[in-house]
């Protein structure tokens, strides 16, 4: 068995055995077959790049080629105990749309993301005055998919104002779970369970 | 390892009983001409039916009788092959309304002539309908996968929305689940063109020693066009010329392209029948799978138990991806397990018959669990 990504770990743990679940940005589906596999999940999937479907399709996982920003509005209310978004947020357009889209589709959401306010990301535009190039944000400004660069505390903010809930939240940094003392600083990465 | 299938049946059986048409008439003593690969097992649970495309037959991965070709699906059915018949028990058969063996205008009707333009129109889901009276006949309850591209595709999308119990996996590539107004505009050139030809003599053909060629191939010709891409038609033929140095200042076939396709079309009228041409293309201009729903198609396939996979491709311009994506937001909507991908090919419509090592890994992967 493969090893999960930490936050997709922190993940399939929190998911209740055999729920419905919508993977967001699947990947070539390494969280959905855990799901399945491990947590009894009628687990699906969307996700951008044909390759990636087709390679989820081998896996006999059930995955829809769209885009977040667009084709989440196919899918009926309440028709997911849980959708997942998770390293996807950043790279939508309107990242508080999708949010809204998450919370209409499932009853709960996962989001994870990489905190741009992580200490080395403020170090590199700190001292070097560029941005940053880190373990978790591997690619150039120019060419990196990441559009909508998000903190922890921006997410916070943005899911006050809209009246989220903050069931549970939990930050990554060197691939372990910390304390949320400091996150904004601290976490490199960042996982909330949400609902309305 | 042997890549040939092991065929284990290919015979023409007759339907014990009348098959009710859409159209409301009955159609007595229907023959179905059908192949069969690989062995059903003792569960019977390992069956998978794979529906032809318009001009196709039942020759799934056999050389066919008459030219010798190998079969249309060759090379994704066989032993070891993504449709693999050490497991699976495959069926293709020929609809009916074709001319390949199964009851179609070319057949005797009862007055013992040639039905001809007396055959009732029928629809997708007639061919389905067949297609199940068989499997009835084969002592198949359920089928591990119905599969089809095209035509196919439709078939097995009217499989699963009329008869919901009988397909646990269904796989659809380049199909739609409504004909759209621009391909209802390609198949009624078709038709025309045929219609138009004074030897079509308004059917009745048979023994006269002479058939609408000229209105066939002509169809088949616009047809083949279709079926490719800009890209493929350039990359092959270019503005290159045939055989030739210099344009002619004639209309002789100049240029390659036109000769490739008065040879499609040249030999297309010495394998398919022309009525035949005109009862499939009516039968898939006549296709809406909503039109019992209320133009809602995540009705069609409310309660369904079905996995589904919808299969598309770039280049596609016949049956494009927004057709395939709309068959699989309905099936989620519906709250049925779909996958959805849209591929990338340079052949247009005709990719799914073509080599595309994408379509064989989600077509293996599908039909893995």
């Amino acid at each position: 068995m493969t090893q999960l990504r930490p936050d997709l770990a922190v993940i399939a743990d929190n998911v209740a055995p055999g729920a419905r679940v919508l993977d967001i940005g699947c990947g070539d589906g390494t969280l959905l077959a855990a799901l399945r596999d491990q947590r009894k999940c009628d687990a699906r999937g969307m996700e951008i790049d044909a390759g990636n479907v087709a390679e989820c399709v081998s896996r006999g996982l059930s995955v829809i080629q769209g885009d977040a920003d667009t084709d989440l509005a196919f899918y009926p209310d309440a028709s997911f105990d849980y959708a997942i978004l998770s390293q996807t947020l950043q790279t939508t357009y309107r990242p508080d749309q999708v949010l809204e889209s998450l919370l209409r589709i499932g009853r709960k959401a996962f989001v994870s993301f990489p905190n741009f306010a992580h200490w080395r990301v403020r170090m590199s535009l700190l001292w070097d005055g560029r941005m940053p190039v880190t373990r978790l944000l591997p690619v150039a400004w120019y060419e990196t998919p990441n559009i909508h660069h998000v903190t922890v505390a921006d997410f916070r903010n943005l899911v006050a104002a809209r009246g989220i809930t903050v069931e549970q939240a939990w930050f990554l940094g060197g691939d372990r779970v910390m304390t949320g003392m400091g996150a904004n600083l601290r976490a490199e990465h960042a996982v909330f369970l949400l609902s309305r | 390892m042997p890549t040939a299938a092991t065929i284990t049946a290919s015979e023409t059986i007759t339907l014990p009983a009348p098959l009710e048409l859409d159209c409301g008439q009955r159609l007595d003593h229907v023959q179905i001409a059908y192949e069969s690969y690989g062995t059903l097992s003792p569960a019977r649970d390992n069956a998978v039916l794979v529906c032809h495309a318009t001009t196709g037959d039942h020759h799934l991965a056999s050389p066919h009788p008459i030219t010798g070709k190998p079969g249309w699906w060759d090379k994704m059915v066989g032993p070891g092959k993504p449709i693999d018949t050490n497991r699976f028990h495959v069926i293709c058969a020929n609809v009916i309304g074709s001319c390949m063996g199964s009851t179609g205008p070319m057949s005797m009707g009862p007055d013992g002539k040639p039905w001809a333009m007396r055959f009732p129109v029928i629809t997708i889901r007639d061919m389905v309908r067949a297609q199940v009276a068989l499997l009835d006949m084969l002592g198949i309850a359920q089928l591990y996968a119905a599969i089809g591209g095209s035509m196919g595709g439709m078939q097995v999308l009217s499989l699963a929305a009329n008869w919901p119990a009988i397909a646990q996996r269904v796989l659809a590539i380049g199909t739609t689940s409504t004909m759209p107004a621009q391909n209802i505009a390609f198949q009624e050139v078709g038709r025309q063109a045929i219609m138009a030809d004074p030897d079509w003599q308004q059917g009745d053909y048979y023994g006269s020693g002479k058939a609408p060629d000229a209105g066939l191939s002509v169809a088949r010709m616009a047809a083949h066009i279709t079926y490719l891409s800009e890209e493929s038609l350039t990359e092959k033929f270019g503005r290159r010329l045939q055989d030739r140095a210099e344009k002619t200042f004639g209309f002789e076939a100049d240029f390659q392209v036109e000769s490739y396709l008065r040879h499609q079309g040249s030999t297309f009228t010495g394998r398919f029948d022309a009525n035949s041409y005109l009862y499939l293309t009516r039968a898939m201009s006549y296709f809406d799978l909503t039109e019992d729903h209320g133009g809602r198609l995540a009705d069609v396939f409310a309660g369904n138990t079905a996995r589904f996979c919808v299969v598309s491709f770039d280049s596609d311009w016949l049956y494009p991806t927004e057709l395939s994506r709309r068959i699989a937001h309905a099936l989620n909507a519906a709250g049925a397990p779909v996958s959805f991908v849209e591929l990338s090919a340079p052949f247009g419509h005709d990719s799914f018959l073509l080599d595309v090592p994408a379509l064989d890994r989600v077509i293996e992967g599908f039909l893995g669990r």
